[in-house]
């Protein structure tokens, strides 16, 4: 099969998935029970990495930006750049790429793991679909979660590029609170969720697409994950072009 | 006084209801890309049979199973179960074919995040029964393999043929009428084999279930065509060979070779065949 053709049946295998599970939801049972365990497993369990990154993200917003904006007088507007760079873009995206390395890679390994062990077709066999059991709430999860973590990662970016500014360039704390304010929009910070739950779509059906196809035993495992890696962080870096573009038309804020 | 037809017990009601066969292949055809995988099957499982599929590996033993589950669509033919076409069926008329077969696969397929409890009873779980009752269910089946001290054991705790027995309570569960094996003996140790072979005999001779036991271990046809279960006044079960006093008439073979069914019959039939392959295959040389 040539790569364009092999590109065309996985995209038609995902919207059949994305279809499969949009079904799930309107039957009994919906695993509500499941949906939370995964939430708490990828939201609270993805919180310690997913701040830290946002805080050192921050930091090195400022670390570089800072410099360029003393050279031309703008000190003032340190907390509106770390801002409108973190809320709009380098939080979701970093946000999503570091929960398609934790979350994403589990999930495919741990599905690709019952693939090979035939615990996927015991679970047809019992009566159950396995896109309703194990897809749904996964991708819910991370469609709840996700944007909740990217605001975490926002705040702890924020707060890492005040610590910064304050203690290594000597920045008054009042302006760069003041800056912050000034300089986010409410558009921005839709913006700033949307992409998010966006992202939290693709890495769920793309991790759990990838797990459901594994082939080849335990070596087929180890290649859905980076599969599952590779093609959820690309789609992602990807999607947010295009996502970005069309906020941009929906809000018209050419900022975006 | 009469019973209705829901008041007679479901093994009766069984073997009373007109003889439609539990399971019947009509030319079914399966090919993977250019692999012909199954040519033209056609065979049938009566109420109450056991058929012994044999075969060499990759032979298409397993994709039979998967067929009569849905798991898999046959490219042509007809595939009936209970006198239903299945190839006809959505993934929603499945589910509810699915209920009427038990499937124990080759190395248990057990949910390594659920104990043993929770495995046996997730059909029921999944369909909303009351508690108790699954309790209930739960604890009859482990007895029925004798493994009620396993209940609460997660599945990385057990042998290869614990898992299997707990594979075989899984499938239990909700009474089903026909009971599919996949090698269940596959790696196992002669006595353990043996046990599970005891209860494919049990299924077969106290419970009515049909079955297909795929394998391709000899001593596992030897077993199962040669031995039938009886049960004394004490409840206690017993194996005895078949012989003057009794002859199994629900037990047949049938072998596969490279999609085609190459035999079809009993055991007799089976040992005086004078196919070159049958006869390297039943004595190994």
């Amino acid at each position: 099969m040539n790569p364009l053709s092999r590109f065309l049946v996985e995209l038609q295998d995902i919207t059949f998935l994305f279809w499969r599970m949009l079904r799930g939801l309107r039957k009994q049972p919906r695993y509500f029970d499941e949906m939370v365990r995964h939430m708490d497993s990828i939201g609270v369990g993805s919180l310690a990495i997913v701040s830290l990154t946002g805080f050192f993200t921050g930091c090195v917003l400022i670390l570089q930006a800072y410099p360029t904006l003393e050279y031309y007088g703008a000190q003032s507007s340190a907390g509106q750049s770390v801002a409108i760079t973190l809320i709009r873009e380098l939080g979701p995206v970093l946000c999503a790429l570091m929960v398609a390395g934790r979350v994403g890679s589990a999930i495919s390994a741990e599905l690709g793991s019952m693939v090979v062990s035939q615990q996927i077709d015991a679970m047809r066999a019992l009566g159950t679909s396995p896109a309703r059991k194990l897809v749904t709430p996964r991708v819910i999860a991370l469609v709840v979660t996700l944007p909740l973590l990217t605001v975490a990662a926002d705040i702890f970016g924020l707060v890492g590029g005040g610590v910064i500014a304050r203690y290594l360039y000597g920045l008054d704390a009042n302006s760069y609170i003041t800056s912050l304010r000034n300089g986010i929009t409410i558009q921005d910070i839709i913006g700033g969720i949307i992409k998010p739950i966006v992202f939290g779509f693709i890495i769920g059906l793309i991790s759990c697409h990838k797990g459901l196809t594994t082939q080849g035993g335990t070596v087929g495992v180890g290649k859905s994950t980076t599969d599952a890696v590779v093609l959820s962080s690309i789609t992602v870096i990807i999607a947010d072009f295009f996502l970005s573009k069309v906020l941009q038309g929906f809000f018209g804020n050419t900022l975006f | 006084m009469f019973q209705t037809e829901t008041e007679i017990e479901p093994t009766i009601r069984r073997a009373i209801l007109p003889v439609v066969p539990a399971i019947e292949f009509r030319d079914v055809d399966l090919a993977f890309d250019d692999k012909v995988i199954l040519d033209g099957i056609s065979f049938t499982v009566r109420r109450g049979e056991t058929k012994i599929v044999l075969g060499g590996s990759g032979s298409g033993k397993s994709t039979i199973i998967k067929l009569i589950l849905g798991l898999l669509q046959p490219d042509a033919g007809t595939i009936l179960v209970d006198g239903e076409d299945i190839t006809q069926c959505d993934e929603q008329e499945l589910t509810e074919i699915r209920k009427k077969i038990g499937m124990v696969f080759q190395e248990g397929a057990l949910f390594d995040s659920l104990s043993v409890y929770d495995n046996v009873a997730y059909r029921l779980a999944e369909e909303g029964i009351d508690e108790d009752e699954i309790e209930h269910e739960v604890i009859r089946m482990l007895r029925f393999v004798d493994l009620e001290d396993a209940i609460d054991k997660m599945p990385i705790e057990l042998s290869g043929g614990m898992r299997r027995r707990v594979g075989i309570a899984r499938a239990l569960v909700g009474s089903p009428s026909i009971v599919l094996f996949d090698e269940p003996t596959a790696g196992l140790d002669p006595p353990t084999a043996r046990t599970m072979c005891e209860l494919a005999i049990k299924l077969r001779d106290l419970e009515g279930v049909s079955s297909i036991f795929v394998t391709h271990e000899m001593n596992n046809l030897k077993y199962l065509s040669s031995e039938y279960a009886i049960v004394d006044g004490e409840g206690r079960v017993f194996f005895e060979e078949e012989g003057d006093k009794l002859c199994l008439i629900n037990t047949k073979v049938m072998m596969i070779k490279q999609g085609n069914i190459i035999f079809d019959g009993t055991d007799e039939e089976l040992q005086i065949s004078s196919d070159p392959y049958i006869h390297r295959f039943i004595s190994g040389r």
